[in-house]
């Protein structure tokens, strides 16, 4: 259980790896944010699942694409300064390189590229000060491996490992850790036209991973025990990219 | 409410954050090399920051690139708020 005196803000944290992830560190003491774009219910959800477990959240809306809006997130509040960021939220607008459209390329790379950098750059003037920090950012195998239809979306995911690298290395002496986590395929309404294909198969692990096998490896990167790792990339895959 | 700058108060507040930031008090004046004191990029980064803080003036990575001593910086946060 932390003791520290800040919270974690988890992006798009109202389902999926988001929500997983925002219960995962509250169970380990930390006071949660619990961002949502549109779905406040679900974020209420989350929040009261939180509650009902002893610990403390709250649901705050915001766009991270929106630069004053992802600002606000960040404020340092009633809850300390953030402490742990997890850049969760993210986006998928397919389609084949040759008819994708520049608002198709440009809206992915603002939410799950731009975003990661404001958010970071924002919480880091918290965590230098308070010499540390842990960052996660949300990546994917695809961006590392290629997947037809997403080159929008592999773009951000690539660039969102390489500046995962050269933020930890920038901040590494400060005690703050910067870390991605990429998973593969995960459960999620993110995943879900995409999966039941027969898709099994192809993964080492005969099945595709739970929201909360990928919060486990974000609370740990999010931990004390995690202070030595820092500017990696954490597969959560069921062996696929192995 | 911002504090008002003046070449004192700077001076205060920069010796502060510098001190904040692992300098040896004694090790300060003006003539200093930032280079002398170990005040690495990163330093610079959060000394800027308690700079905003405390008097609202913002120093970017393009301002400071060429500050070599405590005392060019002094002057610079006195002349961006001026």
């Amino acid at each position: 259980m932390t003791e520290r005196k800040g919270c974690a803000l988890v992006t798009g944290s109202s389902r999926g790896i988001g929500a997983a992830t925002a219960l995962a560190l509250a169970r380990e003491g930390w006071p949660v944010r619990v961002n949502y774009r549109v779905d406040e219910d679900g974020a209420r959800g989350v929040v009261a699942q939180i509650e009902s477990e002893g610990g403390s959240a709250t649901a705050i809306q915001g766009d991270v694409a929106d630069a004053a809006e992802l600002a606000v997130l960040l404020e340092p509040g009633e809850d300390g300064p953030v402490l742990v960021l997890v850049n969760n939220a993210g986006l998928r607008l397919d389609g084949l390189s040759p008819q994708l459209e520049d608002e198709q390329w440009q809206r992915v790379i603002d939410v799950n590229l731009t975003a990661t950098f404001r958010a970071t750059r924002e919480a880091l003037t918290q965590m230098l000060r308070a010499r540390f920090g842990r960052i996660i950012n949300v990546a994917s195998i695809v961006g590392p491996r290629a997947n037809a239809g997403q080159a929008n979306y592999a773009a951000s995911k690539a660039g969102v490992i390489g500046f995962t690298k050269t933020v930890a290395v920038e901040v590494a002496r400060r005690g703050v850790t910067v870390n991605a986590v990429a998973p593969g395929f995960i459960e999620t309404a993110l995943t879900e036209e995409i999966l039941g294909k027969d898709l099994e198969k192809s993964i080492p692990a005969r099945r595709v991973g739970s929201p909360e096998e990928v919060a486990a490896c974000i609370r740990f990167l999010a931990s004390e025990d995690a202070s030595y790792v820092t500017g990696t990339t954490l597969t959560v895959d069921g062996g696929l990219s192995a | 409410m911002p504090t008002q700058v003046t070449p004192e108060s700077v001076e205060k507040t920069i010796y502060d954050g510098l001190v904040e930031l692992g300098t040896e008090r004694d090790l300060l004046s003006r003539e200093a090399t930032l280079e002398s004191l170990d005040v690495d990029s990163l330093d610079l980064v959060e000394l800027a920051q308690i700079v905003e803080d405390e008097f609202g003036v913002e120093l970017r990575g393009d301002d400071v690139k060429d500050v070599k001593t405590v005392g060019e910086v002094i002057d610079l946060v006195v002349s961006k708020a001026g």
